[in-house]
């Protein structure tokens, strides 16, 4: 009989049931988007961060390199002759070295970092770049240029510019007995496999998906770096790609000359709220260092991915709470000028011996179905909303000046330069069951609001108005 | 059956006292067809709502088989509702969704009977009026005269010893009236309950065993047996003038 009742005034009172039905759907749609599209700006600022630092990895270390020593890398060769003879002869060169921006330390240091209080463990990394200048020598003029410059592949001279193209990749030297932390954490090996334990001096090397397919590179292939060839065993995928090529650390160690020696140690805290703990004691251990974290990074993150996360922060989080306010407001209302119209029903039913809790559980069942569809109808439209946003909604940008370098060609000799590293991630916004349950949940619940103050005023009537109120 | 002792009922009104009931004395005794008349706004609805437990007297005592039903809170007030009240009402008041069956089931779920034994029940109480064959029927499908049927059955299916009925004759024809006032009069003398009828109508007062006239928020007028022909002549000279308490239908929401 309850369900009967229930349904069947439901029916009659359709309209209305839809009314608040669909004030529900469009707070619980909305609720929807937003924390889905935050959720998808916070994935794609995490995507780009783990891409940049590691996934597993809650602090780096790095010591800065000092002015005038691999901050500034001179190429050491000059594209102008005084030999007329090689005037017009081409020439190539490779080199191989630690990433500039960054000292060499001791990796002795990777074992004292974890040793201190809060750190779970802690891995070195070697971050090389590759570089390979070549050219055709030109006549030398009075005043030849030193080589230096900036940007890929343009050049500078004094007086004839000398046609060099400097091309280079980078090359991460990361430890296999921990690979969860440090720059191969966040890719995600798709062809072939990952480092083993053994293979800590091998000549073995995994490659970036992209790198790969620009140098129609696959699993098996041979890579030769500094006359050194390298079997690849694996191709990653990351949307970052912090190295184009990985290599185990002993292996690029020796390559760049530089043993028992990295540029970054990546440590990971055994719980997230110690990280600002370590990341003092590292300052105390050792003074000089850079102590990067997370937070130090998605601070220096600009670009529309950090506006958008900005937005979706605030005016979205409240956009959603005040839709959902109004809707549950809209849906009391209503519900209580249904109850006006019902006072006569509700008189009769308390005539005829209905106790008030009867009531306002009839009540609330009606507002109980309002919201379950309600709720399901937003979660769908929810739904289709963000998957339409994260279609429409071009790719966001973030840029970052903790990472990255580039080459450039220049008269004669190149330098590297640390510059911002710009990464584009589309965005994706996923909407989870979790979220599509704790939508249709809000739905039910701003209902059973509504039900509960319209519930109340109904059981609150007097039965002695069903005998006088005129309909 | 009742016993009323100096009940008054005061409604306040726009920061005015002002008196629905004052000084109400009567008995009804057990079995009793009462028949309560009076001018619009006289009280004698405030009365019907006093008797069956919908309102509480602001003083006075309202005994009820044995029950001071004026000492009782909201609660037991709905209790003996429940178990001991009928109510007809002018305008039906049946649930417009539910069919004439479900109608009269309704007044059993707040008993907690199996649907089973509520579904029998109601089709006995549906056929004791003579809608056996109407019982799936929405009350928009049916008429003025089977909805108050259906309205009665309501009120019979609990077994009440009290049928409280509000102009129960008022929204119908003549003809339906008349059949609604041959069905009340046979459920009396079938069942022997008590029924309480506020009406304008005489023709339903003159099926009652007792009747009062109601005036001022006083009865005025309290007759035993009234013979057919003191129907037409009831009230007694000197009692049709407009009741002083006109004033009294808004303040308590309708006719008083």
């Amino acid at each position: 009989m309850y369900f009967t009742y229930l349904f069947r005034e439901l029916r009659r009172r359709h309209r209305q049931a839809m009314l608040v039905s669909l004030g529900l759907a469009l707070g619980v749609a909305l609720v929807i988007v937003v924390s889905a599209t935050s959720l998808g700006v916070k994935d794609a600022q995490d995507e780009v961060l783990h891409g940049l630092y590691g996934i597993g990895t809650d602090i780096t270390v790095t010591k800065d390199a000092e002015a005038n020593s691999q901050g500034s890398l001179k190429f050491g060769m000059a594209a102008q002759t005084d030999d007329p003879d090689l005037v017009g002869e081409a020439f190539t060169q490779d080199r191989l070295v630690p990433t500039p921006g960054w000292d060499l330390v001791s990796d002795e240091r990777v074992p004292t970092l974890g040793n201190l209080t809060g750190v779970g463990s802690s891995a070195g990394g070697l971050m090389l770049t590759s570089l390979r200048i070549s050219g055709t020598y030109t006549e030398s003029s009075s005043t030849s240029g030193d080589g230096s410059g900036s940007g890929s592949g343009s050049s500078s001279g004094s007086s004839t510019p000398p046609a060099i193209d400097v091309t280079s990749y980078s090359i991460a030297g990361i430890d296999v007995a921990d690979q969860a932390i440090g720059p191969m954490s966040s890719a995600d090996v798709t062809k072939g496999r990952r480092f083993e334990a053994g293979e800590a001096n091998a000549k073995v090397a995994v490659i970036d998906a992209g790198y790969a397919k620009q140098n129609a590179l696959a699993v098996g292939d041979t890579l030769t770096i500094a006359e050194t060839p390298f079997e690849i065993i694996g191709i990653s995928e990351s949307a970052t790609a912090p190295a184009n090529v990985f290599v185990p650390l002993e292996r690029a160690q020796t390559l760049a000359d530089a043993a028992g020696q990295v540029n970054q140690i990546y440590v990971r805290a055994e719980d997230s709220g110690l990280i600002a703990q370590v990341e003092e004691e590292i300052l105390d251990a050792y003074s000089g260092v850079t102590v990067t974290t997370a937070q130090n990074l998605a601070d220096q993150v600009n670009g529309s991915l950090s506006s958008a996360s900005g937005i979706a922060a605030t005016l979205g989080k409240w956009l959603a709470i005040a839709a959902l306010v109004a809707s549950v407001a809209v849906a009391s209302l209503l519900t209580l000028s249904g109850v006006s119209r019902r006072v006569r029903e509700f008189g009769t039913l308390k005539a005829i011996g209905f106790r008030s809790r009867r009531i306002v559980a009839q009540v609330m069942g009606e507002s109980f179905v309002q919201g379950v569809a309600g709720g399901a109808v937003g979660a769908a439209l929810g739904y289709g909303i963000t998957q339409l946003v994260a279609r429409l909604t071009p790719a966001l940008e973030a840029t970052t000046s903790m990472a990255g370098q580039s080459a450039a060609g220049g008269g004669g000799g190149g330098r590297l330069a640390s510059v911002a590293q710009t990464v584009t991630v589309p965005l994706e916004a996923p909407v989870s069951l979790g979220l599509l349950a704790l939508a249709i949940g809000l739905a039910v619940a701003g209902a059973l609001v509504a039900g509960g103050i319209g519930g109340w005023r109904a059981s609150r009537l007097s039965p002695a108005v069903a005998l006088r109120r005129v309909d | 059956m009742y016993e009323l002792h100096a009940v008054t009922k005061r409604y306040s009104r726009k920061g005015k006292q002002v008196s629905a009931l004052d000084g109400v004395d009567l008995t009804i005794d057990d079995g009793e067809f009462l028949a309560i008349q009076g001018p619009t706004g006289s009280g004698k609805t405030t009365l019907l709502e006093v008797l069956g437990g919908l309102v509480r007297p602001s003083s006075g005592s309202v005994l009820c088989a044995g029950t001071d039903m004026a000492r009782l809170g909201e609660a037991r007030l709905g209790d003996l509702r429940r178990t001991m009240f009928g109510f007809v009402f002018q305008h039906f008041n049946l649930i417009p969704t539910l069919s004439a069956q479900e109608n009269v089931e309704l007044a059993l779920v707040p008993t907690g009977v199996s649907s089973a034994e509520r579904r029998s029940r109601a089709l006995s109480a549906l056929a004791e009026v003579g809608l056996e064959r109407r019982g799936g029927h929405l009350p928009s499908e049916m008429s003025g005269g089977e909805q108050q049927r259906t309205a009665i059955a309501r009120a019979l299916v609990r077994s009440p010893r009290v049928i409280l009925a509000d102009e129960p004759t008022g929204n119908l024809d003549e003809r339906t009236r008349d059949e609604i006032i041959d069905l009340l009069t046979a459920l009396w003398r079938e069942r022997e309950q008590t029924i309480i009828v506020v009406t304008h109508d005489s023709t339903v007062a003159g099926q009652a065993s007792q009747r009062v006239w109601v005036e001022g928020g006083r009865i005025r007028v309290h007759e035993d047996r009234p013979s057919t022909e003191g129907v037409m002549s009831f009230p007694p000279e000197g009692f049709t003038q407009p009741a002083p308490v006109v004033a009294l239908a808004g303040a308590a929401g309708g006719e008083s």
